[in-house]
């Protein structure tokens, strides 16, 4: 066959691997919160279920063109990240449309998404859906930071741009890792991830009890099967990033699911016994110890 | 207690004093002097707390009985004041000037009884009931259950049973 | 039904009334400036009748019933004292998360409603417009036997004796309060009557809708909203 129709066909089968195992890693993170509290938790095929009823709703209705266009903005924000990064190392074919710039591309589209989102649920007309997008908008800002000095001081330290190259120059043991040669940007990176999982202690965004639910507040049937489609993706998505920044990358799937579960699984870790921060606390910690942590992280490199 | 009841008779020529309990009293009082004796009593004898402000309905004198409890907390006594007023054309001096939460016992009392309290922020107001345009439902000369049963569509086939009767011809049905 | 709704005149009647200031017609001023007539009950909200929605046909349909029925969402809006017994369903002793069913807070995104206890018509009106906003298909559970025939509240002035001449139920649940364990057979039962394909009172609400508005404005006499609330 033609190279570049089977570099798309692995992309999309890349893509079907990524969004049933953001699916599965959503349940079992949520049947763990649930045995912290003593409970069974959500059957594992949840999550499937719920995107079968949501697809299968009969009745919609729309608020406008925007309306229909914010959850698209989303999903494509969560679909651009997971392709323009390479998720195993050394294959040629998993590693999607990386090329040698990628690394701003990925910063970009991680926040495209929330932007997108928030044209959309202004647009439903929703007061509720306002409030939830000024303070998700706010967090996300802030969040940004102490991530964006991390990945500063990274290509710093190994003068490139390009997510491949980096992977590679991690290879070579446990040693070369970046946070083992780089520990305050991994620090700075992995307080700032609590932020942008959405889990607690930052999930005031999107917690059911929180003016109900924030931006997705209008959005029901269809539109919330993408915006649920979407984040499964970006979970793996983002987590994926991370490993391939810090954790040395991966060099088969087995290795992409343990590493992934194990960075989403810090964040769990840390919020399932912690309360909310309120969103004038949380902007408030993000520019204290992770932007600090971030600014010694370049100063060290510099 | 009783003390206190012997100084407000002689003041506001009141009737009916009884003492219930240790410190618990009733006493009634004209419908001109009540405000008045409210007021003092609130400034001077330190009963400074409304607990309640309600009315009974005594359909066979024609009166409504206006109920005003008050209550002093350094000494923990209550005292209840009846006051009597006429069933047509039921009217009472406001007292919000006094607690402002009697605005509320006063709005209430007139979406319930048709008891007006003219120069009363908000009494007509609804308080519960949305849109009604009916008698005042307190009154006893409402007939709560012929309105349920033409208003509301009754499922047919509900029937009652007195427990003890039903309980014991399920236990002993031999006798 | 085809034939005529005589909206105009059922609209009219309550309009002169009880409008609310907001939904009058008026003019207002443009942000460029220029004087504009709105009519909020034209403008603003859907003029369009329900509609049923047919199911689609055979193995699909049995397949989007088993899904719809195994991922239950509750609408988190407790109308009366019955909804005490929907808390203890979150606590470890019943965890419900395990059927499948969810609270979520608004009605957009729900699909069940659970009347739970006596319907006063102050919250008769929130339900029906809460329960309008639900999309289709959504089902009803009745809590208690204030729903069934009038319950402790029977003769009083306030509270309906059957709801099924306002909402369409699906399933009614007896007891005053029913316990938790009776909630979750409710649930069962639910689920058995949506895999079945039972699951269709949306559809008969909007085949019957005259009948349901005409009951539903008999008690509410201060109709401020428009007929249609989605």
């Amino acid at each position: 066959m033609d190279y570049t129709l089977t570099k798309f066909l692995w992309t999309l089968l890349g893509l079907f691997i990524v969004l049933n195992w953001g699916m599965l890693m959503s349940s079992t993170m949520r049947r763990i919160g649930a045995r912290v509290a003593g409970r069974y938790g959500i059957p594992w095929y949840q999550p499937w279920i719920d995107l079968t009823k949501l697809y299968s709703m009969r009745s919609q209705l729309t608020h406008g063109t925007m309306f229909y266009i914010g959850p698209v903005f989303r999903l494509m924000g969560g679909v651009g990240m997971f392709l323009f990064m390479p998720m195993i190392f050394g294959s040629d074919l998993w590693s999607n449309y990386s090329f040698s710039g990628d690394l701003v591309l990925i910063l970009y589209f991680q926040f495209f998404g929330m932007l997108g989102m928030a044209l959309g649920a202004s647009e439903g007309g929703q007061p509720y859906s306002a409030i939830g997008i000024s303070r998700g908008l706010s967090q996300f800002t802030t969040v940004e930071v102490p991530m964006t000095l991390a990945v500063i001081s990274i290509a710093i330290q190994y003068h490139t741009l390009s997510f491949t190259d980096i992977v590679a120059a991690q290879q070579g043991g446990f040693m070369h890792w970046t946070v083992m040669t780089n520990p305050f940007a991994t620090a700075a990176a992995m307080l700032s991830l609590l932020g942008a999982f959405g889990h607690s202690p930052f999930n005031l965004v999107k917690a059911p009890n929180e003016i109900p639910i924030g931006p997705p507040t209008e959005y029901h049937g269809t539109f919330l099967g993408v915006l649920r489609t979407n984040g499964a993706i970006l979970h793996v998505a983002e987590a994926a990033m991370f490993m391939n920044l810090f954790f040395g990358g991966a060099g088969s799937w087995f290795e992409l699911i343990i590493k992934t579960f194990l960075i989403y699984f810090w964040s769990v870790f840390v919020g399932t016994v912690f309360p909310r921060f309120r969103i004038e606390q949380s902007v408030v910690w993000f520019l204290k110890w992770p932007t600090i942590l971030g600014i010694i992280a370049i100063i060290i490199y510099m | 207690m009783i003390d206190l009841l012997k100084d407000i008779e002689n003041r506001f020529q009141t009737t009916d004093s009884v003492q219930q309990k240790d410190r618990q009293a009733f006493t009634t009082v004209d419908k001109g002097r009540a405000i008045a004796m409210v007021t003092w009593l609130k400034e001077n004898a330190g009963f400074t707390s409304l607990t309640l402000l309600t009315a009974v309905d005594w359909i066979e004198d024609g009166v409504f009985q206006l109920t005003y409890i008050l209550n002093n907390p350094t000494n923990g006594f209550e005292l209840g004041i009846r006051v009597m007023i006429d069933r047509d054309g039921a009217t009472m001096e406001s007292a919000h000037h006094l607690w402002k939460n009697m605005q509320t016992y006063q709005r209430e009392l007139k979406e319930m009884f048709g008891i007006d309290f003219p120069g009363c922020p908000r009494v007509d107001e609804d308080f519960i009931l949305e849109g009604w345009d009916d008698m005042p439902p307190y009154r006893r000369d409402f007939d709560t259950k012929d309105y349920s049963t033409d208003t509301y569509f009754p499922r047919p086939g509900r029937g009652s049973n007195d427990p003890a009767e039903y309980m014991k011809k399920k236990m002993y049905p031999n006798d | 039904m085809e034939k005529d709704f005589d909206k105009k005149a059922l609209t009219d009647m309550y309009k002169d009334k009880f409008l609310a200031p907001e939904n009058e017609k008026r003019q207002v001023t443009a942000p460029d400036g220029s004087i504009i007539e709105i009519d909020p009950l034209d403008d603003y909200f859907c003029q369009e009748r329900p509609k049923e929605l047919k199911p689609r046909k055979g193995a699909v349909e049995k397949f989007l019933n088993w899904a719809r029925a195994e991922s239950l969402w509750v609408l988190g809006f407790g109308t009366g004292c019955g909804s005490i017994e929907i808390p203890p369903l979150v606590t470890p002793r019943f965890d419900m998360f395990r059927y499948g069913v969810q609270m979520r807070p608004t009605p957009r995104q729900s699909n069940v409603f659970i009347i739970s206890g006596y319907l006063s018509v102050k919250t008769l009106k929130r339900a029906i417009r809460s329960y309008e906003q639900m999309p289709s298909p959504k089902y009803i559970m009745g809590l208690g036997s204030c729903t069934i025939n009038g319950g402790m509240y029977w003769d009083s002035y306030n509270t309906i004796n059957r709801l099924d001449h306002y909402l369409p139920v699906d399933v009614y649940v007896a007891g005053c309060m029913p316990r938790p364990e009776a909630l979750l057979a409710g649930f069962a039962k639910l689920k058995e009557l949506i895999k079945e394909g039972k699951g269709e009172k949306a559809n008969e609400y909007a085949r019957n809708f005259d009948w349901y508005k005409a009951n539903q404005k008999k008690i509410i006499k201060d109709w401020n909203m428009p007929d249609f609330n989605w």
